[in-house]
């Protein structure tokens, strides 16, 4: 497979059906840097002036973010949240900071570090056997208070995060199964300020899948952890994926076509939908050779008998 | 050919050569949910992996 791009055709480190193209590693970077620019651009989420902090947790997503702005010339720092959960936290924190040491404060960028046990007294598992709620709820609270709180308290202008098109498109699937409207406006790429004390938030790539953006990370040599948080083993958002990969697989482009047309119509509110009722009445009227409603002069099914009775037998 | 997997971390032996996809296909992985990576390059689905190759399957869902 090569380059689709590339006028000499170099060989493509990585195909994309969805977009019917393959790129090489230079043009993969490339395509990658587009799609954040466009996602920025159109959802209006910052200019170069303003002052971003990125939420990292070592991950593909949040460290490929961090990587993408700051190679786009964004003022960027970030927030890493320890969560004491053992070696897993140990080994994310290393990532992280090995790659603000490393990557990051080249660039002028700083990481900021808060420890959860630190300030409350015990990592977030304990945290929840003591609260008695579930881990994964647990978390979310602290690392949305904690990355509210430093965005506001150290005045940055807007707090991004690494949600990608899957996470978009796994929570839309779970809100519209279980009819959650309610949470539906929060699936938009960009969450105003809106009452003071909350910060701005965004999220860069929502135009890129889950596989592109870990496929940039290994082009672009980002050491993340691979290993997934032990926390998170049974998740429903994991099971909500992998039912949208095996659909996108067969039909590709589905994920993009759920979450982006799901956003577009948000955008555009409907006018006031026309009944069934009223809609039949406007289009149907009688078939002229048998009476049965239809749309046009002579219904579907007096034409197909109309045409058995002429045809010839094969 | 040595195939990594991870999730928990593995090693399994396929007999090449063969495609990418037939490797993805033979250990029922989908490709829109895992990168295959030969030494440290990505490798596309058509891509042919000799018996010799020692190759590594990473998984790209998290739990998020």
């Amino acid at each position: 497979m090569n380059c689709t791009k590339c006028p000499t055709s170099t060989r493509a480190v990585i195909g994309l059906p969805r977009h019917n193209a393959a790129f090489c590693k230079g043009c993969f970077t490339t395509f990658v840097h587009e799609q954040v620019a466009r996602a920025i651009k159109s959802f209006k989420m910052f200019t170069p002036e303003e002052r971003i902090l990125v939420a990292v947790s070592g991950g593909k997503d949040s460290l490929a973010l961090w990587h993408i702005l700051l190679k786009l010339g964004y003022r960027a720092d970030a927030l890493y949240v320890n969560l004491g959960i053992g070696s897993y936290s140990e080994e994310s924190h290393r990532k992280v900071q090995h790659y603000a040491d490393t990557v990051a404060a080249a660039h002028g960028a700083k990481l900021i570090v808060h420890v959860v046990e630190q300030e409350a007294g015990a990592g977030i598992r304990e945290l929840a056997t003591v609260l008695h709620r579930p881990t994964c709820s647990t978390c979310g609270t602290i690392k949305r208070y904690q990355f509210n709180r430093a965005a506001v308290e150290q005045d940055y202008d807007v707090m991004a995060t690494g949600h990608n098109l899957d996470d978009e498109a796994a929570r839309l699937l779970g809100n519209v199964l279980h009819w959650q409207e309610e949470y539906l406006d929060k699936q938009s790429p960009t969450l105003p300020a809106s009452v003071e004390g909350f910060a701005k938030k965004v999220k860069p790539l929502c135009r890129l899948s889950e596989r592109e953006i870990a496929a940039y990370a290994v082009v672009n040599r980002i050491d993340y952890i691979v290993e997934e948080c032990p926390m998170a083993k049974g998740s429903k958002m994991i099971l909500y994926k992998e039912v949208l990969n095996r659909l996108e697989t067969e039909s590709p482009g589905t994920k993009q076509r759920f979450y982006w047309g799901f956003l577009e119509k948000q955008t555009k509110p409907e006018p006031a939908a026309e009944s069934m009722a009223e809609k039949d009445q406007r289009t149907l009227h009688p078939c002229t050779t048998c009476g049965q409603p239809t749309t046009a002069d002579t219904c579907s099914y007096c034409k197909m008998m109309a045409k058995a009775k002429t045809a010839t037998p094969r | 050919m040595i195939v990594q997997l991870s999730h928990p971390q593995r090693q399994v032996e396929i007999k090449g050569p063969k495609r990418t996809k037939e490797v993805l296909r033979e250990l029922n992985l989908v490709i829109e949910a895992h990168l295959v990576i030969r030494g440290d390059e990505l490798v596309t689905e058509d891509e042919l992996l000799a018996d010799a190759d020692r190759i590594e399957i990473r998984p790209v869902i998290s739990g998020g």
